[in-house]
């Protein structure tokens, strides 16, 4: 570790501490339907949107009827996307002239599931995929949509805890729509000039062909790179406009542009725990959220950063001293790379400007368990929120009867219909990561191409261009890695699939029907299965009547609660996982401190 | 306060009879009560099915399997045997409550005529006859006549107490005995719903339904449990991955891979919940409160607002002397022996603090009505509100204030000013004051004060540092009531109070969310009771109150209250207490099994095997030694509680955590070694 990098590491703590306020107080504002400075600007056009899709601003949603929005919303937008994925062919904007032979249906059911539930897990090389219409219609609206759900979401958890005697917990279509006016587009708009006038490429045209100095010919991607970019990290998306994702120049030409660009990632996640301590009328309880969000991140850095500065006694004992800068961008260098890597699994983000396959294995088992946290460390915007406010309830309930009390988190008691929605959620995430990668890790399929069974596990040739479909057969062949190092990347995919991360630990192939399946199926229990159990808790707690604090109630805004929640995030997220983890990244540094690699 | 009925935890007949009980909850539908005891059951059975296949078979390791078996069934009879011996104790004192039932006739009073009946065969609303020697052959109230009573049978009280027709003492209860008199009864229950039969029923905990926070926590218990079981589940194609890859190792086998699951999943919380939970109701029951559900106890650890009635629970309920104030020119010692001979006729317990004042602080030496020949004693009356005595033409009185004045001017003294503001002043501090005049000349006032129990500030500190409030409630006037408020140490006080008022300010603080917690006796006490959260009705008090609270002091101390609220918060810490541990110790169970499991696939995984275990064996078995064992060793606190000290909720909670949570994670790792190395030793493992 070097004095730069800790310096570069504790700015970007302290410009994101310094924007949580601020930003917070007008997210709060903003959800609570009051004045704020854009209103004189956007209220007009608001009430438009409200009239044009017959909204009544005022109409005040049952948790039910809220669940019932946020899925149909979601499912008319997963259908959309499939289906102008599945047509790209025949619609505009596509001057590679891509079609539905590069967008088979495996692979658009795994992407518009991917972009519907936040998690921009991309199976496919956009570059070699995507029409310029896919990519700013059927995937870029995702962007915002999927980030306007997460963050009405959190809201109405929040409303829940906060209202008392209430049926209702907001509205959907309201909460989704103040989303994006007020907070998504203001700051993107911004955000993308930046990027612009950092050089980020933002135009329509094709592809250009230039002759390097070297004489060879090179093709250069071009496209809107800027505005979605911006929605990308904002929004904790993480699809990359390019394969190579933040890695690339043209995503994240700068130092300045990697910076903001991790600033923008945890920027909401942040502030909305202020603005949960805002609306819940106590700012000292946010902070104790964003305090046990930031304990775990920065001990994540830490290890991390640690890790991969101390590198690889393999590598060192050929002669070659330092860090480990296998698969990192000699741009951003070893503690920009490790940081980026915590950020983007801390938040739900998944954009990346390094390999974290090609982490040491302690370095890349802090991404896998960031992610493996349930995605609560500043987490996806608005998941991160309910995310953190689920363990919240559940550190209240085990900490909170040692106090004496029925556990009361913020004035509302915590009861048996609480706990079995929060043991939902966290069971629903357990099974989908232990279940699809214990099948992925042992799904014995054929090689031979002309069976059904073949074709599950089958790479097309579109993909990147290449000459011929492979058939891979065992589920377990798609990985670039043999042994532990091979458990973990199969232990990744499920991961960032059902954490709505999108992150890739690379090195699998899983452009095949079976992942792009399974992926997909996992992504949206790891979405949906997670938000009704916690819409059903911010309905129930919504019609609990308030029950002042005393001293003799668990304070839940103190430096104990951090502690108690940072131990029940790490003990639910290591107790569960830590059978397979030891096979994965544990096994594999030992392995590797003996001299075995993968 | 020391609980009463206390028989030692471990007392010989309840172990005996628990030992024989835990046998018979092996039965499956008892055990699939609890979901995290039925895992371990399940496994039980599967490993022993497992072991006589090896045994038999003369394939793999029977010895092993056997002893991984061994230790489940004793897993499951560990906590079997946890709920027997909480539930011993109510056994116990249910058979000496159906003693008290023995009572087989009844003197049944129809139209007049007495006739013979079986106490079974009396029903609601008939009319008994009881008389010296007779047991009381139901509930009822008196409707005629004064009788003692000795419930002893119930309260373990064996002073007997009086009932009596009219009034707030004329309930009764079936199975105590007329000690003296006739009473003639109304019975108010039919057989099979008696207060007896609640009672045995109570604390045999046949009626028990798991409390709104058990339940809670069944179901945290259940969820992790399902983790757990996919944790362990999904090891097995992980492992398979593994060996593949590396090319070595096996499989785990199935009895290591049903000791890891029931090594990390909550058996500990999980095997002594119920047992917490019906101590804790025993554990009301030794304090001798009769709580009529779990919910109660439970309630009782949650409650805001503690409603006390000043006389009785806050203050002594007499009034006691204590100062003399004398008009000028009047000397101590004039005034106290004034006050000393009015009182000789004064029977009342204030009269006689008087008398107490007068030789304890004014040093007069001690006097009765015989060391004063040919005296008029005058007693005190309601109407003349005054008591003295006339000898020797001398006249001497005590009173209330307008009384003495009144007095004092009919034999044509004068009252001096001094003495209104005498007797203002004490009515401001809350006490009563008394005159005292002889002949023409008013002496003084006699301060009577409202005396503070001992302690009992102490206690509302406490409470206060839980977090409770508590509200006085009294009839005296307010100015009397912020005096006594203030001395007392409560927080809040109602003065004037009318049943109404009681009932309004129930209402008002679980508007406010608040939880609720008061003691009464009267009639007019039960609707408040009712309401409230938590309603404790003295023994002593009227039916209607005893069947609106949802608790019964059959001491009738209204301060027990304080020690319920204890106990509730006890029971809760201690489920908190036990789950915390139960969970931490899944971390050292973890590195026990882990690295045992795998070494011969990853021989580098030994390394996670810090704490030097022997083998992969013997690192099993004795994680899955110490889990049946932890149950057993904490029995004790199990049915003891986690003891409750006033403290503010946030010191709670990190000695709480410091003690269970970081001794969780600590504890099995040396206990898991000692096994480890006897294991080797004894040539088990």
């Amino acid at each position: 570790m070097t004095p730069n990098g800790l310096f570069q590491i504790a700015l970007f703590c302290a410009v994101l501490l310094l924007s949580v306020k601020p930003l917070g107080a007008y997210m709060a504002r903003v959800f609570e339907g009051e004045r704020t400075l854009l209103s004189p600007a956007l209220s007009p056009l608001e009430n438009g949107l409200y009239k044009l899709f017959g909204v009544s601003k005022d109409d005040d949603q049952t948790w039910v009827q809220y669940a019932f929005s946020l899925l149909a919303f979601s499912l008319v937008g997963l259908l959309l996307t499939y289906v102008f994925l599945r047509l790209q062919g025949m619609l505009p904007f596509n001057p590679q002239g891509y079609g539905a032979r590069q967008m088979p249906a495996d692979l658009a059911f795994n992407t518009s599931a991917s972009f519907t539930t936040n998690t921009n897990w991309q199976s496919y090389a956009p570059d070699y995929t995507l029409s310029y219409f896919s990519n700013m219609v059927a995937l870029a609206i995702h962007n915002w949509m999927s980030a306007a759900a997460g963050m009405a979401v959190a809201i109405a958890l929040v409303r829940g805890i906060a209202r008392r005697n209430a049926n209702g917990i907001g509205n959907f279509w309201v909460d989704a729509t103040r989303s994006i006016l007020y907070i998504l587009a203001p700051i993107c708009l911004v955000y993308a000039l930046f990027l612009v006038a950092q050089g980020v490429p933002q135009n329509f045209s094709a592809y250009t062909q230039v002759t390097t100095l070297e004489g060879t010919k090179q093709t250069l991607a071009q496209g809107p790179v800027a505005s979605q970019e911006a929605i990308k990290m904002l929004g904790t998306n993480g699809g990359g406009f390019f394969n190579a994702n933040s890695a690339h120049p043209f995503e994240n030409p700068t130092p300045l542009t990697n910076l903001i660009q991790m600033l923008s990632i945890f920027l909401i996640p942040a502030a909305l725990t202020y603005t949960f301590g805002k609306m819940v009328g106590n700012t000292k309880q946010g902070w104790a959220l964003l305090g046990a969000m930031f304990a775990l991140f920065i001990i994540g850095a830490g290890v991390c950063y640690n890790a991969e500065a101390a590198g690889n006694p393999l590598v060192h004992a050929l002669g070659v001293p330092g860090g480990n800068m296998e698969g990192k961008e000699t741009r951003f260098g070893i503690a920009n790379s490790a940081l980026f890597a915590v950020v983007t699994t801390d938040a739900s983000c998944g954009a990346v400007n390094a390999m974290h396959d090609s982490f040491t294995p302690i370095g890349g088992l802090v991404p896998l368990l960031n992610i493996l946290s349930g995605e609560c460390i500043f987490g996806g915007v608005g998941a991160g929120l309910y995310g953190m406010l689920m363990f919240a309830i559940l550190a209240v309930f085990i900490a909170g009867l040692m106090v004496g009390r029925t556990p009361e988190y913020i004035g509302k008691k915590i009861e048996g219909y609480e706990v079995k929605m929060a043991m939902l959620a966290v069971l629903v995430l357990a099974a989908s990561i232990l279940g699809f990668a214990a099948l992925g890790a042992n799904g014995n399929l054929p090689t031979d191409g002309k069976t059904t069974l073949a074709a599950l596990n089958q790479f097309p040739a579109t993909a990147y261009g290449s000459a011929s479909d492979t058939f891979y057969g065992a589920t377990y062949n798609n990985i670039n890695n043999s042994g532990p190092h091979g458990l973990s990347e199969i232990l990744y995919a499920f991961t960032s699939a059902t954490g709505n991360n999108g992150s890739a630990f690379a090195g699998i192939t899983a452009n095949t029907p079976f992942y792009n399946v399974t992926l997909g199926l996992a992504m949206l229990v790891g979405r949906f299965l997670m938000i009704i159990p916690l819409l059903a808790i911010a309905g129930s707690l919504a019609k609990k009547k308030y029950t002042p604090s005393n001293k003799g109630t668990f304070p839940t805004d103190s430096g104990t609660f951090v502690a108690v929640l940072c131990g029940t995030i790490v003990i639910v997220g290591a107790l569960t996982y830590f059978p397979v983890l030891a096979l994965g990244p544990v096994v594999e540094h030992y392995l590797m401190n003996a001299g075995k690699t993968f | 306060m020391k609980p009463k009925n206390s028989v030692s935890l471990f007392d010989g007949p309840i172990v005996r009879r628990a030992l024989s009980d835990a046998l018979k909850k092996l039965d499956p539908r008892a055990v699939a009560k609890n979901p995290v005891m039925f895992v371990v059951y399940v496994g039980s059975i599967v490993t022993t099915y497992l072991f006589l296949k090896d045994l038999f078979g003369q394939m793999g390791n029977a010895l092993f399997t056997g002893q991984i078996s061994l230790w489940l069934w004793f897993t499951v009879l560990f906590a079997n045997f946890a709920e027997a011996i909480a539930e011993g104790r109510g056994k116990a004192q249910a058979d000496t409550l159906r003693k008290a039932k023995t009572q087989s006739n009844a003197r049944r009073l129809i139209s007049g005529t007495e006739e013979v009946v079986a106490a079974s065969e009396l029903r609601k609303g008939d009319l008994v006859v009881c008389e010296a020697g007779d047991g009381i052959p139901g509930d009822g109230e008196v409707i005629e006549g004064v009788a003692a009573v000795d419930e002893s049978a119930i309260t373990g009280e064996s002073a007997p107490v009086i009932r009596e027709s009219g009034g707030d003492r004329s309930a009764v209860t079936g199975g105590t005995k007329v000690l003296s008199d006739r009473i003639v009864i109304r019975i108010t229950q039919n057989p099979g719903e008696s207060f007896l039969d609640r009672m045995i029923a109570l604390v045999e905990g046949a009626q028990r339904q798991k409390t709104p926070n058990e339940i809670a926590l069944s179901i945290l218990l259940s969820g992790l449990t399902i983790v757990f079981l996919l944790a362990v589940v999904t090891l097995l194609p992980f492992a398979n991955y593994s060996i593949r890859s590396a090319g070595q190792g096996a499989v785990p086998t199935i009895p290591v891979l049903v000791a890891l699951l029931v090594c990390l999943i909550p058996t500990t919380i999980g095997g002594l919940l119920s047992a917490i939970g019906i101590a804790g109701m025993d554990r009301v029951m030794q304090h001798n409160v009769l709580a009529m559900s779990g919910k109660a106890v439970e309630a009782a650890g949650d409650i805001n607002t503690l409603l006390l009635d000043k006389t009785g629970t806050i203050t002594y309920g007499n009034r006691q002397a204590a100062e003399f104030a004398p008009m000028p020119g009047v000397s101590d010692r004039e005034i106290a022996e004034a006050a000393q001979l009015s009182s000789l006729a004064d029977e009342t317990p204030e009269g006689r603090s008087i008398l107490v004042l007068a030789k304890e602080k004014y040093g007069l030496s001690e006097r009765d009505q015989s060391s004063i020949s040919g005296a008029d004693w005058i007693e005190f009356t309601a109407q003349t509100r005054m008591s003295g005595v006339d000898f020797s033409g001398q006249s001497v009185r005590k009173g209330a204030g307008d009384s003495v004045k009144k007095w004092v001017e009919s034999h044509g003294g004068s009252v001096p000013p001094e003495f209104d503001a005498q007797v203002t002043r004490i009515s401001q501090i809350g006490g009563t004051p008394l005159g005292v005049a002889s002949g023409d000349r008013i002496l003084g006032v006699i301060y009577l004060k409202d005396v503070v129990k001992t302690g009992m500030k102490e206690r509302f500190d406490a409470l206060r540092a839980m977090g409770i409030r508590t509200v006085m409630i009294t009839g005296d006037n307010p100015l009397t009531a912020k005096s006594i408020a203030g001395e007392a140490g409560v927080d809040d006080f109602l003065a004037q109070a009318t049943p109404e008022d009681k009932m309004q300010l129930i209402k008002k603080e679980q508007a406010d969310g608040k939880l609720v917690a008061m003691t009464g006796d009267g009639t007019n006490d039960a609707p408040a009771l009712a309401q409230a959260d938590v309603g404790v009705a003295m023994n002593t008090g009227t039916q209607a109150a005893k069947e609106a609270g949802n608790m019964v002091d059959l001491d009738s101390n209204p301060t027990k209250l304080i020690e319920v609220v204890e106990i509730g918060k006890g029971l809760l810490m201690t489920r908190g207490a036990l789950t915390t541990f139960s969970i931490a110790n899944d971390v050292a169970k973890y590195f026990a099994i882990i690295p045992a499991m795998f070494v011969a696939t990853f021989p580098q995984l030994q390394k996670l095997n810090f704490i030097g275990l022997s083998n992969a064996q013997s690192a099993i078995l004795s994680a899955v030694i110490f889990n049946a064992l932890i149950i057993v060793a904490l029995i004790p606190l199990a049915l003891k509680g986690v003891p409750y000290k006033p403290m503010s909720a946030a010191k709670t909670l990190r000695r709480n955590l410091l003690i269970y949570g970081v001794g969780g994670l600590i504890v099995p790792f040396p206990c898991i070694w000692v096994l480890d190395k006897m294991l080797v030793l004894l040539h088990l493992a």
